[in-house]
């Protein structure tokens, strides 16, 4: 390419915008042009309808600066829910232009733009939807069913938060200014080198994950410090809901599997920013390196996604079958041993790439055995159904789909696993079938069931029912669709991430899939019609006893929404479900004798210090590095500063909690 | 077939009926979660130096026909480096004697001492880092000299940021005395600064010792 | 916009399974094939044993599968449907919750079943080794232990590939051929990214990755017209850096080799540089004469005058390095070429602004988008490749 107008400026431009310059906006993309227009019109309008009803005193003190755990729960849900449109929008664009791109036709979307499609929507769903997601559930639910007041490190949780945010803010940033990474969403080098990928794409990409990464590291550390901390009296270890023991192994993993790729991608940005021989072909480099400990990482991940969604399918099943789970022990040895195991299979990601064969099965086969446990889960949750009284709200809808689609997902993984099947179907469509069959069918069916679920807790009213019912069907169908299609593509050798085909025979499947996808949005539209209808017809909906299906763990003890303070009095626990054991045992809700509780207080150090690290990851993509300097020390004095505040919690008093409380028992009363 | 599970005779009341919530607050120390926390992460950061650790491993040998350890390495420097972290790592032991006994005073004296020793050893780290890429020997040269810098590198900014987070700490106590809070801070300093002493001892045997018999 | 205006299904048309391994096998395949309703599944209806063998195996592995998924299945419809709530089951229990034999139970099933899949697992992983030279034609048929392998080296360019036979002194782009029923063995590199070698209707795929060698054995069993193609995304080319793999009886190879022959062009080390350069959409080309030791040029990433060679770059590295006096010496060691963005990195003397080695990478991933796809086709044939290459990288 010609050099650009602006590199020709003398020293003085770059060392203020670094290698940031007009051409950095995609003015000749239409496409990102027009997403450009709607997204500034979107958020011009919303920050004009802040502006108007003065909502930004309440957001920042009542939301931005929070640590109230729930609050947080659903910031990084709206996160995930946000993030899930732009996700789409890219599933679709692909399967539009995939669709279209045969006889001769270059489709609507050329390289340069196709391939950072396909990057952005696999990290962004990954990281930005499904990592939110999981975060936000499990950090609204779990200190409620442990009977705690908040999380072990409130600020840290908002901190996290943040970060989080930051990450996806770098991320949508790429799509405006500059260009996102073309590389697949695990960036091997040494096409992501700078050699390859000499853009701020894989900047981009670096970046984003390294923030977001903090956030995450720390609100596994947060989460596990709290679910083994701050039980109420008597929860004894096997007696956690199964969704805490869930929680608890996903976090551990996290904390297990995130330093690695912090360690890879900093080792990739030391490669592209200082000319280090990490990855590199020459001088030294090993690129398999990074493939090894990207999967070291990227298999942990998988679970970590998927393990607290088994913990809600337990949950649910349990629920709605009324009825004990069935089980419990071998629940929670089946999930340590998945945990476990998930360290031991990372090389079947790359069969392909000439290790011997004895590494190979052994990969393979621990691969495999990884089902025997997941297996047995998957008949816990039969026999939970087994002589139970099934109540088809939708959480068990989403939790049946998913048992049905997650065998034959679970199936194709195996096969996968079998080495000498995996070097016909490696980086095949079929593979691509695969995971999202997993991760469509488990942690998506999953985050459906845990929102219909748990959104009477959050909100105080039911979603409703119908618009409910019409995103399930499409979304069921619609993957199907969607999949099924790609399932014959890669048995036919069709491989993942082309653009463009010439064998015409194939094309009909595609079109198939693009249909599923049609179907699939108009199942997202009826979710999002879903919560509107069910906001406008909150009081239909409304429930007051903050037991609304019947539930069994503690969580649905207290008032939907919960207090601040979420117990009134510390619960104490004699059975696994909690609150079924109360409900059986004749509990009778205390009315007075109320103090003063202890809760940690707000802080607007969370949101500065991510703004902070924001303002240094752009900086350092685009090599500004006074910037970058500024931001750093930055960050550094505020966290410092930070250290010096020693008041950081406060007394809610008894009058307060009385208040709140005999407002419970009015309604409570009212209900009869 | 388990119906209730027998209930634990510290939750029943005195009439023998089951307890569902305690009357009064459960007394939750401060900062209770914090050194169970703060293990946690560490464990976490390990796990990052294991990944430089594994790292060297693959590359240490890959000098791209450059210089090896035993062409570079300047073992009686380097034993001197690792006297200075060990050093430190007793001197704050001292400190966490101190602060046990409630002395303020000695508490700083060890600290800054401590901070001494912090700084010298990276004074000679940067000098032996600086000598290297003098010699042509840099970080760009070999995987070998990537992985080397990067692991011992990142072992040096820590001790950094221990200095940093050391001079802190003792600002705060000789504002606020030796306060529950500061106390616990000052333990989480230690396990950080005793972490980085036992990595450096695996870098000083791993890196060094081994790449001169490499 | 293709390669060739041919049809290039009709070589899988051709393609029909008719062997099956194993009578079991050969019992339900007709079954299996009616639901899967056509021939173009090339990955269940290879042409190749290896690729055979391993149908075979996804097969009786999808089979023993769903001696465990289908009765899941089942039980997840019949329970839901039999104990909803309307049906008013009468075995209601809801403190029902554990029973130690259906424990065992679900335990000991998937066990089992990993346990029968492990073993095949084992076995066929071992068999299907790529690196292991194949000691069967066909499932009725050995290969003789004096039998001769054809040599085939192959190098991913970006993008497209070239095809090396070192005893026939010939080489190809983008155009592979073997006679029908020989074994074949491939010893496969890359120039610069990592790409995955696969032609499905001959065996899986192996990947092709710079300063490394992969091997894999093959053979084909029919005659006909293959795709392959690279299995791993390596940028804007991606799509398009496809080859047809030509299965033919002797003499038509015979034919074929002496047609290649009859090519007046040699492949040398500077026609090779040139090659080297990205390029999309290559047509097939043909290179009468090889310069011999070639491949391993390639494959050490030394084929430009005046690198050293990675082998060369071991044997010291063995030997504990060249000494303090050699961190200056860096001449003739980089490859994969730098070029300055402005960062830190460091770029050599001489040469801001520019690529400092002109070594088949950046410029291509770095084009406009309205430069990419519209390169002609074949542009890489002049003898100097850097025509479509200066002026980049000037960010």
């Amino acid at each position: 390419m010609a050099p650009h107008p602006a590199s020709e400026n003398s020293g003085i431009w770059k060392l203020i915008f670094g290698r940031l310059d007009w051409s950095a906006l995609p003015l000749h993309e239409p496409i990102v042009v027009g997403t450009f227009a709607m997204v500034a019109l979107g958020g011009l309008a919303v920050f004009g309808l802040i502006t108007r009803y003065r909502l930004w005193g309440y957001l920042w003190t009542e939301w931005f600066t929070t640590v109230d755990h729930k609050r947080i729960g659903i910031m990084y849900m709206i996160l995930g829910l946000v993030m899930f449109v732009r996700g789409f929008a890219d599933a679709v664009m692909m399967r539009i232009q995939q669709a279209m791109a045969f006889n001769g036709s270059e489709g609507y979307l050329n390289a340069h733009h196709y391939d950072q499609i396909f990057t952005a929507h696999g990290v962004i769903m990954i990281f930005f939807v499904a990592m939110p997601m999981i975060t936000g559930i499990m950090n609204y639910i779990v200190p409620l069913q442990i009977g705690a007041r908040d999380v072990s490190f409130p600020f840290l949780n908002n901190f996290s938060f943040w970060m989080t945010t930051s990450g996806a803010v770098i991320v949508m940033m790429s799509l405006f200014v500059g260009e996102f990474a073309r590389s697949g969403w695990l960036a091997y080098p040494p096409l992501t080198g700078i050699a390859y990928s000499p853009g701020v794409g894989v900047d981009y990409y670096i970046w984003a994950l390294q923030i977001a990464g903090v956030g995450t590291l720390l609100s596994g550390v947060n989460l596990i410090a709290t679910i083994v901390k701050m039980r109420a009296p008597g929860m004894t270890m096997m007696k956690l809901p199964i969704f805490v023991w869930t929680s608890l192994l996903a976090n551990v993993l996290i904390v297990a599997a995130f330093p690695v790729l912090t360690a890879v991608l900093a080792l990739l940005s030391l490669d592209r920013y200082v000319g280090t021989a990490f990855f590199t072909n020459d001088f030294g480099g090993n690129p398999m390196m990074y493939v090894n400990l990207i999967w070291i990482w990227g298999h942990p991940e998988v679970y970590i996604l998927i393990l607290p969604l088994f913990g809600v399918f337990s949950e649910v099943v349990s629920t709605f079958c009324s009825k004990r789970l069935f089980g419990y022990s071998s629940m929670v040895y089946a999930t340590v041993v998945i945990a476990i195991l998930s360290y031991l299979v990372w090389l079947h990601h790359f069969f392909t790439m000439g290790s011997g064969a004895s590494v190979n099965s052994f990969f393979g086969i621990t691969t495999m055995v990884i089902s025997i446990p997941t297996g047995a889960k998957l008949f816990n949750w039969l026999f939970t159904m087994y002589r139970g009284r099934i109540r088809f709200e939708l959480p068990m809808m989403w939790t049946v789909a998913f048992m049905l689609t997650f065998t034959i997902g679970g199936m194709t993984g195996v096969l996968l696993a079998v080495p000498p099947a995996d070097f016909v179907l490696h980086n095949s469509l079929f593979l691509i079938a695969h995971f999202h069959n997993v991760i469509i069918g488990g942690v998506l069916f999953g985050m459906f069931a845990a929102i219909n679920y748990w959104w009477p807790k959050a909100f105080g009213f039911k979603l409703d029912r119908t618009w409910g019912v019409r995103s399930f069907w499409l979304w069921v169908v619609g993957f199907w669709f969607a999949f099924m299609p790609l399932y014959i593509l890669g048995l036919m050798g069709v491989t993942r991430r082309l653009r463009v085909f010439d064998d015409p025979s194939l094309q009909i499947w595609f079109i198939i899939a693009a249909f599923g996808a049609f179907l699939i949005a108009c199942g997202i539209a009826c979710m999002f019609i879903q919560f509107g209808v069910s906001i406008w017809k909150r009081n239909e909906l409304r429930d007051t006893t903050g037991d609304p299906w019947n539930g069994r763990t503690l969580e649905w003890s207290t008032s939907s929404p919960p207090p601040d303070y979420n117990f009134a009095f510390t619960p104490v626990i004699h059975d696994n479900d909690a609150w079924a054991d109360m409900k059986k045992r004749g509990y009778q809700r205390p009315t007075g004798g109320f103090e003063p509780i202890h809760m940690p207080s707000n802080t607007g150090t969370g949101i500065i210090l991510a703004g902070l690290a924001t303002a240094f990851g752009v900086a350092m993509i685009w090599y500004i590095w006074w910037l970058a300097g500024l931001s750093f020390f930055g960050l550094l004095a505020v966290a410092i500063g930070h250290t010096f505040n020693y008041k950081r919690d406060f007394h809610i008093p008894r009058d307060v909690v009385e208040r709140t409380e005999g407002e419970r028992t009015r309604l409570l009363a009212a209900q009869g | 077939m388990a119906t209730a599970s027998p209930i634990d005779p510290a939750f029943l009341d005195q009439d023998g009926n089951p307890l569902f919530h305690l009357d009064h607050e459960p007394h939750h120390p401060e900062g209770s979660s914090t050194a169970l926390g703060f293990w946690i992460y560490l464990m976490s950061d390990c796990l990052i130096f294991a990944c430089l650790f594994a790292t060297y491993g693959v590359l240490g040998g890959n000098y791209a026909a450059g210089p090896g350890p035993r062409d570079l390495f300047d073992l009686p420097l380097v034993a001197l480096n690792t006297a200075m972290l060990l050093f430190s790592s007793i001197t704050y032991g001292f400190a966490m004697l101190a602060m046990e006994k409630n002395r303020a005073g000695a508490t700083q004296g060890w600290l800054a001492i401590t901070g001494l020793f912090g700084l010298a050893f990276l004074s000679i780290e940067l000098y032996e880092f600086s000598h290297l890429i003098h010699e042509g020997a840099t970080p760009m040269r070999s995987g070998f000299l990537s992985a080397f810098f990067t692991l011992v590198g990142t072992h040096g900014l820590h001790v950094t940021f221990g200095c940093i987070w050391l001079v802190t700490l003792m600002v705060q106590i000789a504002r606020k005395g030796l306060i529950p809070a500061n106390q616990r801070r000052l333990m989480c300093l230690s396990m950080f600064w005793h972490f980085l002493d036992v990595v450096w001892i695996g870098v000083f045997t791993f890196v060094y010792l081994m790449g001169m018999l490499r | 916009m293709s390669i060739r205006e041919r049809p290039y299904y009709a070589g899988r048309m051709t393609a029909r399974p008719s062997a099956f391994n194993g009578a079991f096998l050969r019992r339900i395949a007709p079954l299996l094939l009616l639901t899967l309703g056509g021939c173009d599944w090339v990955v269940l209806s290879p042409a190749g044993d290896v690729a055979m063998q391993q149908r075979d195996l996804i097969l009786i592995a999808t089979l023993l599968m769903l001696l465990i998924i289908i009765p899941v299945i089942a039980m997840t419809i019949w329970f839901a449907w039999r104990y909803r709530e309307k049906a008013q089951a009468a075995d209601y229990d809801p403190d029902w919750d554990h029973s130690t034999s259906l424990e065992l139970m679900i335990w000991s099933a998937p066990l089992l079943i990993i346990i029968a899949l492990g073993a095949v697992t084992w076995t066929s992983t071992h068999l299907l080794d790529p690196y292991r030279p194949i000691e069967r034609i066909d499932s009725g048929r050995k290969v003789e232990p004096a039998a001769r392998r054809l040599q085939v080296e192959v190098v991913a360019l970006d993008w497209k590939w070239l095809f090396i036979y070192p005893e026939l002194g010939i080489a190809t782009v983008n155009e592979l051929a073997a006679p029908v029923d020989q074994p074949i063995e491939f010893k496969i590199t890359s120039a610069s990214l990592m790409n995955s070698f696969f032609v499905p209707a001959l065996a899986g795929q192996i990947y092709a990755m710079p300063g490394m060698q992969t091997v894999l054995h093959a053979v084909a069993n029919k005659p006909g017209n293959f795709e392959g193609f690279s299995a791993n995304y390596t940028g804007t080319g991606f799509s398009h850096m496809r080859f047809r793999f030509h299965a033919m009886d002797q003499a038509g190879f015979d034919r074929w080799v002496a047609q290649v022959k009859a090519s007046g062009a040699k492949l040398d080390r500077a026609t090779y540089v040139a090659l080297e350069q990205p390029s999309e959409k290559v047509p097939p080309m043909y290179f009468g004469g090889v310069e011999p030791r070639l491949f391993h040029a390639a494959l050490n990433m030394c084929v430009q005058p005046g690198k050293r060679c990675m082998d060369e770059i071991m044997m010291t590295d063995a030997r504990g390095g060249a000494g303090k006096e050699s961190a200056r010496d860096v001449a003739g060691l980089r490859h994969d070429g730098t070029i300055d963005v402005g960062g830190f990195h460091p770029v050599e003397p001489g040469k801001k602004g520019e690529i400092a080695q002109p070594a088949g990478m950046t410029p291509a991933a770095e084009r406009t988008p309205a430069e990419q796809g519209h390169q002609a086709p074949g542009h890489q044939q002049d003898a100097d490749g850097h025509a479509g290459h200066s002026g980049h990288g000037g960010m």
